[in-house]
């Protein structure tokens, strides 16, 4: 016999009131847990596509949407710049590389992107079979391209015209895979990359030459497709910190192109998401608020009831500190089993929705992680515990013995 | 073995409990008698060192019990002192054997299962060692209150009216058990009771309230 056995004894005396109360606090914490590891995985994977990138710059227009078309491959661009100015800037002596990007078609959903193979490097891409592109229509698909049309080594694909929804297709100029990436946990891994000059080649040919409504999607506010000798982006890397406060208001002011910077944008994306996450997490505490204010209810009920029992221990031997701590512990234990309970919980709901929500495919959001704020979250969520059962223990702390055994 | 002097003790301000000079000697078994409130309980708590009297000197084993700081006072009590309440009082939430194991960690004893199961065994207990308290009859949740009162081997063993609710056949079968227990750890015994059917059976007698 322990303090701990006196304390689950207690805890199985009233199974179901403790079950309830293990479970309120469960859902709260695995709230949470939940809310952590999407943001967290989140903000991990748009630090690591932007990893490298110090600066934009693409055609005006909103410069979130330029970040999320040409960083992350999530939005359509905001336009194209010609090559010319693209060159002009290259030769800025505050800056140390350029990587060249040209969007506009798709392959399954997949974005095909014309780029040099510095592009490559700078995610730390691998292949995984073959090499990169040399030749124009030659293409290297991603990991997860690769899987999900299962692409081998001289597979001939075509791209459809247009990013976000299927368009026409380019029938005429089929690329041949020559070869695959290994995974790189980034943006890379959902791409085609190809040569910039792969794709002028097919916008310059076949079914585009006749597009007569080129003006047509200008004016509707969409962009205008790709040109010859046109680029949808520059990603660049600055030479010295100081690029940073000269090259983006140098950039700007050139009529015609745009200079973002994604660890800003990133950060005001995060921070738009991060009202939604405050809200939940807003609701999370109060769950988890509920759940002390019932394990205090229990504690306290159960402590009316045992006035009795307290008294024997007493007179049994047992000091006023040692009632504190059985009661304490029993306040703990409910504590860490919610703890427990919802932190499983918590990691098994991130698995199963990292899986099912569309979304969250893309960038993997996986249950079987630890992050830092989980520590945090334990340590709050057992203090919890105790101070909900502090009230009841200092009362079972004060029990006067004699009173209650004289009681009838 | 314990001795009482110039003990009075008053809820407010009216006097519930005075006594002069009383004690008893090792393995003395004593009745106190007395009407309902003449402070029967009272004694019994103060004896137990649960209640400190308002005036007066309380001395067990030689030990003045208003002399020992707090948690060694409930150390004392646990360890030389085993009582049995009117209404038994067994933990509802422990098993019979738990009930006596508790009593032996909350006392700072070693934890003896095996003493505990002999004990209760003894006390034709030994297949309800692992029931819970509410499934036991009166007169076995009595055995089991006494069983979890000595099985530490007090030297001072209290009982509250522990015949008081019972007929004649059992009302003298708790007593046996309490005498006996008594007996085999030479402890003293004092009983707290209004029953006199038990009179005959104590030599040493304390009466309270004046009556005679």
């Amino acid at each position: 016999m322990n303090l701990l056995r006196l304390s689950l004894a207690y805890i199985r005396a009233r199974a179901l009131n403790s079950a309830l109360n293990v479970l309120l606090l469960a859902l709260g914490v695995a709230t949470i847990v939940v809310l952590l590891l999407f943001t967290q995985q989140l903000a991990e994977r748009l630090e690591r596509d932007s990893k490298g990138i110090d600066l934009v710059v693409g055609a005006k227009g909103s410069p979130l949407q330029l970040i999320l078309s040409s960083v992350y491959h999530v939005d359509i661009p905001t336009g194209n710049i010609p090559l010319s100015d693209a060159e002009k800037l290259k030769a800025n002596p505050l800056i140390k590389a350029a990587v060249p990007l040209a969007l506009g078609d798709s392959y399954e959903g997949f974005r095909i992107v014309g780029t040099n193979h510095d592009y490559v490097s700078l995610y730390g891409g691998r292949n995984s079979e073959g090499r990169l592109w040399e030749k124009p229509y030659e293409a290297v698909v991603g990991s997860e391209v690769g899987q999900h049309a299962r692409l081998k080594l001289g597979d001939k694909i075509v791209g459809s015209h247009g990013i976000v929804e299927a368009g026409e297709k380019h029938e005429n100029s089929p690329y041949t895979i020559v070869g695959l990436l290994a995974p790189s946990g980034t943006v890379l891994d959902r791409l085609v990359l190809t040569s910039v000059e792969s794709v002028w080649e097919i916008h310059g040919q076949g079914p585009h030459e006749e597009d007569e409504d080129e003006d047509n999607t200008t004016s509707t506010g969409k962009p205008r497709h790709l040109q010859p000798q046109e680029l949808t982006a520059l990603l660049i890397q600055y030479a010295s910190p100081m690029a940073a406060a000269i090259l983006p208001r140098q950039v700007n002011s050139q009529s015609a192109l745009q200079a973002a910077s994604p660890a800003f944008e990133s950060a005001r994306l995060l921070n738009l998401v991060g009202v939604g996450v405050q809200a939940i997490q807003a609701f999370a505490l109060i769950l988890i608020l509920c759940a002390a204010l019932s394990v205090f209810i229990a504690l306290y009920n159960a402590l009316r009831e045992r006035s009795y029992d307290l008294a024997v221990m007493r007179s049994l031997g047992a000091s006023r500190t040692k009632l504190l701590a059985a009661i304490l512990i029993e306040g703990l234990i409910l504590a860490a089993g919610g703890v427990v309970l919802g932190l499983a919980l918590g990691h098994v709901l991130t698995e199963v929705l990292g899986a099912w929500l569309q979304a969250s495919q893309r960038v993997h959001v996986t249950g079987w992680t630890l992050v830092p704020g989980e520590l945090a979250l334990v340590a709050a969520a057992l203090a919890v515990g105790v101070i909900s059962a502090l009230l009841p223990a200092v009362m079972a702390y004060r029990t006067d013995i004699a009173g209650v055994l004289a009681r009838r | 073995m314990f001795a009482l002097r110039k003990v009075r003790h008053a809820y407010d301000i009216q006097d519930v409990l005075r006594l002069d000079d009383w004690s008893v000697a090792q393995g003395e078994h004593w009745l106190i008698l007395g009407p309902s409130g003449s402070g029967k309980t009272t004694l019994l708590h103060i004896l137990a060192g649960i209640l400190a009297p308002s005036e007066g000197s309380v001395a067990i084993a030689g030990q003045d019990l208003d002399k020992l700081p707090a948690s060694e006072l409930d150390r004392f009590r646990g360890r030389h002192i085993g009582i049995v309440f009117q209404r038994l009082h067994l933990i509802p939430s422990l098993t019979v054997l738990d009930n006596l194991l508790l009593a032996q960690y909350l006392a700072g004893a070693a934890q003896d299962a095996n003493r505990a199961r002999v004990l209760l065994t003894s006390l034709g207990l030994g297949d309800k060692a692992h029931s819970r308290p509410h499934a036991l009859s009166f007169g076995q949740s009595q055995r089991a209150a006494v069983a979890r009162a000595v099985v530490n081997k007090p030297r001072l063993i209290l009982a509250d009216e522990p015949t008081s609710n019972l007929d004649d056949a059992n009302a003298a079968a708790a007593l046996d058990l309490l005498l006996q227990q008594a007996g085999a750890c030479n402890a003293t015994l004092v009983i707290a009771t209004h029953d006199r059917r038990i009179r005959q059976r104590f030599d040493h007698r304390i009466v309270l309230g004046g009556e005679a």
